[in-house]
């Protein structure tokens, strides 16, 4: 019985199947177009399909301060793609500006080929662009089923007039019995479905992040950006959380990351981008930023032996 | 809770050990996942009927305790219904102020405090809409229920008029440009350049400082109450043939009648069926704002409360659904103007519509507990039956059985008089100036509220916001209460088959 019941879980998992698994291109194969010394698979620069995100020339400065200063950089269909540079170095703006939340003075963002510079954050969730907070931003005064029933897109009940009258008001139950399946899935994938009746503000650190990019699943992304998605997390749920990850990954799922701990994004993904006062400074496979000069002048230190 | 994750993290990476480990953290999570939902699932229906138990507990309090002021008082009959219905009528015009004001502040987080505004623009457009075109101040001469109507959409869109800049801004902007907003409506309708003017040929006005007088909801809804057959009018069937026919009396008549043989004035009485109307709004408000609040509509504005950025990050377009609540609000609040202040008929911006209405209206809300429709119910009512009406009760009955002696003209004699030892000089002074001093006791028990029961009076309550019931489905539950042990041990190590049967089994 249980031998069943566990593969089940194991299928039901968030998105069964969708046939994200053809873009599961070859790990490592990252193309490392602007780090020199990288000479990765080369370039199948061609379409938007295998760089579901690309950004160019972004810019942006707050006051006489720049933050981000003409960065170009592309994330490829189902790898997981870090994002790394010391304080100050514009991660988090490059984040904001991607998502919509600080508009660019400069470059444009290109979510699956067309241009979504300055879009509003919620129409990029709706074109499959979903990040999680740097400081996990649970909704703390629901509980954590409310958190995950609210991320579904397009809840029928989500229109004022349909939750209320009483004949449309059953289709939205419909659709909530739908949404409420999928949730426990999702509560189950992660391992924290015995949480689920608990406010989201009484949960701790690490199972704040795992609610979070269970959130984030919901929405059906294409894309996730994880903003330090392992910051604060005690090393055995960082090994659970990134399991998620890379399970996700290979269910096609694309990442790209901002993290503070070198060694984990060189373990752990196909290419980093290095980014240094506002400005993309390497960009490739691990070994080859490993390798790169500047960034161990800027960055890596004496970390590098 | 928290302990028996951080164990189940640590299983997770290491499954080949922590079997047995997993066993006692499988007990765990089975009793959670198991008694969870359940209790959830059978609590939902008799929430209802315990909420519904309170606020008759309450009301029947409220009766008791004004019945005993008005026998203390010497009050007849009619006096005691008359006290009663004036209680009702306060409790049940705050309890939908309060019902509309949870929308905005308990569900939303839209900090509105122009409250008082969003009932004049209500009461005011009813006026205008429904005064005699032959009146001193003109009007459209229309039915009342198309002033009402009309009064609501027109508080709904001046809301959303005020909402249009002031939502893009963050929550402290919102309540100053409300309170600016409030002012400002009560002021034009003030204005002597609007006492009467002409539009498309059409005399109509405000009646600037002296006020407006229009359809009066009070008679209205009596009469339509006392129209409608068997419940306010009686009924004759006739019998073929005889001429004659069977009378059948109506429910309102039998009550009037008895009340009147006990010595209650047929107005009184009127009061109360006025007063009934108004709880049946009430209960429409709570039907309303409790479906709203239960809905993935209601779930996203609670989102926007706890934290906006996470809910446009999830896709949710915050301002629509915030301009939305607000605009539902406001309408309930312009409907709760003339349901209140215009239901004699008559209003003026010097007496209603004061700033002080909408803070009355945000103390009820905190006494209920903000986010909570019982609360809401229970908070306006306690508020205007304790607080707002009970002082005055209260120094009457000690005036007509105390014999205080005159009372010090300033607070400050009484209190020399306090510190001398004196009581009754401070006691008759308190008497005297009640009408101004329950306000003191209205902040007084303000600070005591915030600071040992921030949550308002009911606590902290876990009303989900969902249309359904959020328990485990059917279809995962059938699976037995899935342990994520073994669920992660099946997608991890294959493993999971030795781990079933203690979880699953039962």
């Amino acid at each position: 019985m249980s031998e069943v019941d566990a593969d089940a879980d194991a299928d039901a998992s968030p998105e069964p199947g969708s046939g994200r698994a053809d873009a599961d291109g070859p790990a490592g194969a990252g193309t490392a177009t602007r780090t020199a010394e990288a000479t990765g698979a080369g370039g199948r620069e061609d379409a938007a399909g295998d760089r579901p995100l690309r950004v160019e020339g972004l810019a942006k400065s707050f006051g006489g301060i720049t933050a981000v200063d003409g960065a170009s950089f592309d994330v490829e269909r189902g790898q997981l793609t870090g994002l790394i540079g010391p304080n100050g170095a514009g991660k988090s703006t490059t984040f904001n500006l991607i998502t919509g939340f600080i508009q660019p003075d400069a470059g444009a963002v290109y979510l699956n080929g067309s241009d979504v510079t300055g879009r509003p954050p919620y129409e990029l969730a709706d074109r499959g662009l979903v990040r999680t907070f740097q400081i996990a931003r649970e909704l703390s005064e629901m509980t954590v089923l409310e958190n995950m029933m609210l991320a579904p897109m397009h809840q029928p009940g989500e229109s004022l007039w349909r939750s209320v009258t009483p004949g449309p008001r059953r289709d939205v139950q419909a659709a909530e019995e739908e949404a409420l399946e999928r949730v426990w899935e999702t509560l189950e994938f992660f391992e924290i479905d015995h949480l689920a009746e608990e406010y989201a503000g009484s949960l701790s650190g690490g199972q704040r992040k795992l609610l979070e990019l269970a959130r984030a699943l919901l929405t059906d992304p294409d894309v996730l950006l994880l903003d330090e998605p392992f910051a604060g997390v005690n090393p055995s749920l960082e090994e659970r959380l990134l399991e998620h990850v890379h399970e996700l990954r290979e269910r096609g799922y694309t990442f790209l990351l901002v993290e503070h701990d070198i060694d984990l994004i060189m373990e752990n993904c196909a290419r980093v981008i290095v980014m240094h006062q506002g400005q993309i400074l390497a960009d490739g496979v691990p070994e080859a930023v490993r390798a790169d000069e500047r960034v161990i002048d800027a960055y890596l230190g004496g970390d590098v032996e | 809770m928290t302990g028996t994750d951080g164990g189940a993290g640590r299983d997770r990476s290491t499954p080949g050990e922590g079997r047995t480990d997993g066993g006692a953290v499988d007990d765990h999570l089975r009793t959670d996942g198991g008694t969870g939902p359940t209790s959830a699932a059978s609590s939902t229906p008799s929430l209802l009927g315990s909420d519904v138990l309170k606020i008759v507990a309450l009301m029947a309090g409220i009766y008791l305790l004004f019945t005993g002021f008005g026998v203390a008082l010497g009050y007849g009959t009619n006096g005691i219904v008359n006290t009663l219905q004036r209680v009702t009528f306060l409790a049940a015009v705050y309890a939908m102020a309060v019902l509309a004001l949870n929308l905005h502040w308990g569900y939303t987080g839209l900090f509105n405090i122009g409250v008082a505004g969003f009932m004049a623009v209500g009461a005011y457009a009813m006026m205008m809409l429904t005064a005699p075109p032959s009146a001193p101040v003109p009007g459209l001469g229309l039915p009342f229920w198309v002033g009402a109507i009309g009064g609501t959409l027109a508080a709904a869109i001046v809301g959303g008029i005020a909402a249009l800049p002031a939502l893009r801004l963050r929550a402290d902007y919102l309540a100053i440009v409300t309170i600016a907003f409030a002012e400002i409506i009560r002021f034009v309708f003030r204005l002597s350049a609007l006492q009467t003017f002409t539009v498309f040929g059409v005399r109509m006005g405000t009646g600037g400082a002296r006020g407006i007088s229009g359809a009066d909801p009070d008679t209205v809804l009596t009469d339509l109450l006392f129209s409608i057959p068997i419940v306010g009018s009686e009924v004759v069937i006739p019998i073929p043939g005889t001429g004659t026919g069977i009378l059948i009396p109506s429910v309102l008549g039998s009550i009037s009648t008895t009340l009147q043989g006990m010595g209650v004035v047929p107005n009184v009485v009127r009061g109360w069926v006025y007063a009934l109307v108004l709880i049946a709004v009430v209960a429409g408000f709570y039907w309303l704002l409790t479906r709203i609040g239960n809905s993935p509509f209601g779930r996203v504005l609670k989102a926007i409360r706890e934290d906006e950025d996470v809910a446009r990050a999830l896709g949710k377009d915050t301002a629509r659904f915030k301009i939305k609540a607000f605009m539902l609000g406001c309408g309930l609040m312009g409907l709760v103007g003339i349901l209140w202040q215009g239901s004699r008929g008559f209003i003026n911006p010097t007496e209603n519509f004061l700033p002080q209405v909408t803070f009355f209206v945000w103390i009820a809300m905190i006494i209920g507990g903000s986010g909570s429709n019982t609360g809401s119910v229970l908070g306006g009512a306690l508020f205007a039956a304790l607080l707002f009406e009970g002082p005055r009760f209260a120094v009457n009955v000690v005036d007509a059985n105390v014999e205080l002696g005159s009372a010090p003209s300033t607070i400050s004699a009484a209190v020399a008089d306090l510190l001398g030892g004196d009581v009754t000089s401070m006691a008759a002074y308190v008497m005297g100036n009640i009408d101004a001093l329950r306000f003191v006791l209205v902040g007084v028990i303000l600070i005591y509220l915030m600071q040992n029961r921030p949550d308002g009076l009911l606590g902290h309550r876990k009303e989900t916001a969902a249309s359904i019931d959020l328990s485990r489905p059917a279809r995962t539950r059938s699976r037995g209460p899935t342990d994520p042990e073994v669920a992660a041990d099946g997608a991890g190590t294959g493993a999971g088959s030795d781990a079933g049967p203690g979880g699953d089994g039962q």
